[in-house]
């Protein structure tokens, strides 16, 4: 065989190596969907029927079970905690990178290590003051708490996008006159702008996400979706149609959030830290 | 550049005198720090308060169930700890679960972010279908998992064994029989995508004329790839794998939904939650709670020394 036929079949191999992982990535997801259209009993069948009749069973009973209230918490405490990480992480970043403070990397290397302290640690002190000023199962106190736990990887994410700006830039835009203002419409936020739209939609992903806060410091009234979901197999027994229906709603905006911008999750992800 | 010099370029610039610049000076500097105080303020308020809170409880007998026995405790909380047959098997857990997971997940985001580092038609189907798990909510994907997939009745592990080998299949207890590994097993298939963005935007960063290059004076591929790849990826490849140990060693949602933390799985984090949210010892919660974070601390130092590069590089 010719070299360029060899070169064609292993990139016709490693091409179909690269689907197939794909689709077995993607797959269990698939499944999930699929299983969640099937009725009760045909969901749980052993072998799998994979024709079975379409039906919506599962997502009745989920919508039944009045899952919007902790959808609505979980919406408000990602958005607000996102617009808090931001409000706190812009200023914070330009102090860090775009003429920065004595110590910078000190600063930075703190923020940083307050993602190292497993948040277990902190939560019973949380808790018992929480307890003590009546603030267990309050929205707000989530607010505060996912905000303090992006806030750093959201400065991490910032800083690094902002000292991208060259400093001639910045040089130039000075001799010219241009102020404050000026520098940060025209020559800052174009160069800002993707890195703040991945690090608001990091940190919405992870408070929308996260588990561990919502499930020890939320009751009733502030409870979040993922914690409904954790409840909702434990207190009616398994459905497995539901289950995978509530799940997939559940999982659904930040499904949505994260396709329509990948481009920005792979820079933010690669937090711009590493050129 | 530190903020002395640049003040003093300042001050130069504008030829104020000598008197008036280090006032100049002063207010540049808190200036340069007004806007990084509300967030540093915040985090020191939200994050080191508690942990402080947390140490003092530590050396203190408190449980809620005998809220008049507070008192003093000394170091009895951390022995106990220390002692603790759980304790110590959540330790074990936390360190094979995060070794395990981390290293999976980026040997296999490498092999897979190499293969989609390629140019093939719908490349970018295929980057979005391998980000998908990533995207799931984790308590969501541990459910999807237990029920859906590992279920000995009728998961689809099970199913597709008596699909293919009929009625005598075997039918295994995937849960029961090997728990570590299967909580593992579906968080390596979460964090790869991960570790597989991070990878993915290190190799399309890669400058690619010196790699036709040295492909022109006949290098293999394996020459290439170690010599030249890899040295470019070691940042992304540092970088995935300590935010991926950050993440994975704080572990809860998936030992809570896939063993509720049994059968050998309880990791530090569960046992911490379940110290002080089951059994109320507060004291005892805290003390782990301590020694999960000088832990971490001596790991991350030496991590974050690999990656105290990152820091380096740049200086303005």
């Amino acid at each position: 065989m010719t070299q360029a036929g060899k070169k064609k079949r292993s990139g016709v191999l490693l091409t179909g190596a690269a689907w197939i992982i794909s689709v077995l990535f993607v797959f269990p997801v698939v499944w999930m969907i699929w299983t969640s259209f099937h009725s009760e009993t045909d969901a749980a069948t052993n072998p799998p029927k994979i024709l079975s009749p379409f039906s919506t069973e599962g997502y009745s009973a989920f919508f039944g079970s009045n899952p919007w209230p902790p959808i609505l918490n979980s919406l408000t405490a990602s958005v607000i905690s996102t617009v808090f990480v931001l409000c706190l992480a812009l200023p914070a970043a330009y102090a860090l990178s775009i003429r920065p403070v004595k110590k910078w990397s000190d600063v930075l290397f703190f923020f940083l290590s307050t993602k190292f302290m497993p948040v277990v640690a902190a939560l019973l002190p949380v808790y018992l003051f929480a307890e003590k000023i009546k603030f267990l199962d309050n929205i707000w106190l989530l607010i505060i708490l996912y905000t303090s736990m992006n806030l750093p990887i959201a400065v991490w994410m910032l800083r690094s996008f902002l000292s991208e700006i060259p400093d001639e830039m910045l040089e130039a835009a000075q001799v010219d006159g241009a102020g404050l203002v000026r520098t940060l419409r025209e020559i800052i936020a174009p160069v800002i702008m993707p890195g703040i739209a991945s690090a608001a939609l990091i940190c919405f992903i992870f408070s929308w996400n996260e588990l561990l806060f919502a499930r020890v410091l939320t009751g009733t009234r502030a409870e979040t979706a993922p914690v409904f979901l954790t409840g909702f197999v434990t207190s009616q027994g398994l459905f497995l149609a539901q289950v995978c229906a509530a799940s997939f709603v559940v999982s659904l905006p930040v499904l949505a959030a994260g396709f329509a911008a990948q481009d920005k999750l792979v820079q933010g992800l690669s937090m711009g830290a590493v050129r | 550049m530190s903020a002395d010099t640049s003040a003093a370029a300042v001050t130069k610039d504008s030829g104020v005198d000598p008197d008036k610049s280090t006032s100049l000076a002063k207010a540049g500097a808190w200036a340069r720090r007004a806007p990084l105080l509300p967030a540093l303020i915040f985090m020191i308020v939200v994050t080191q308060l508690p942990f402080v809170a947390t140490i003092v409880i530590s050396f203190m007998n408190w449980n809620a169930y005998y809220p008049d026995d507070r008192s003093f405790a000394g170091l009895d909380n951390f022995k106990t700890v220390l002692t603790d047959v759980n304790a110590r098997e959540a330790i074990i857990v936390t360190v094979l679960l995060t070794v395990g997971v981390v290293l999976i997940s980026l040997v296999l985001g490498l092999a897979i972010a190499l293969l989609l580092d390629r140019k093939f038609r719908g490349r970018s189907i295929a980057r979005t279908l391998m980000i998908t798990p990533f995207l799931i909510v984790p308590v969501a994907a541990a459910l999807l998992w237990k029920h859906a997939l590992y279920n000995a009745q009728y998961g689809l592990f099970n199913g597709v064994l008596k699909f293919l080998f009929g009625d005598s299949a075997p039918q295994p207890d995937w849960i029961s029989d090997h728990p570590l590994i299967a909580v593992m097993f579906s968080l390596v298939w979460q964090w790869t995508p991960f570790m597989m963005l991070i990878l993915l935007a290190g190799l399309q960063s890669r400058p690619m004329d010196v790699v036709e290059a040295a492909r022109i004076d006949g290098a293999s591929g394996w020459q290439i790839f170690t010599n030249m790849t890899l040295p470019h990826l070691r940042q992304y490849i540092e970088l995935s794998g300590l935010l991926g140990a950050i993440y994975i060693v704080q572990n809860f949602d998936a030992v809570f939904t896939i063993t509720s933390g049994g059968l050998g799985t309880a990791n530090l984090p569960y046992y911490i939650y379940q110290t002080f949210y089951s059994a109320h010892d507060y004291g005892t919660a805290s003390a782990a709670g301590v020694i999960v974070v000088i832990g971490t601390i001596i790991i991350a130092t030496f991590a974050l020394r690999t990656v105290l590069s990152l820091f380096r590089e740049e200086t303005r």
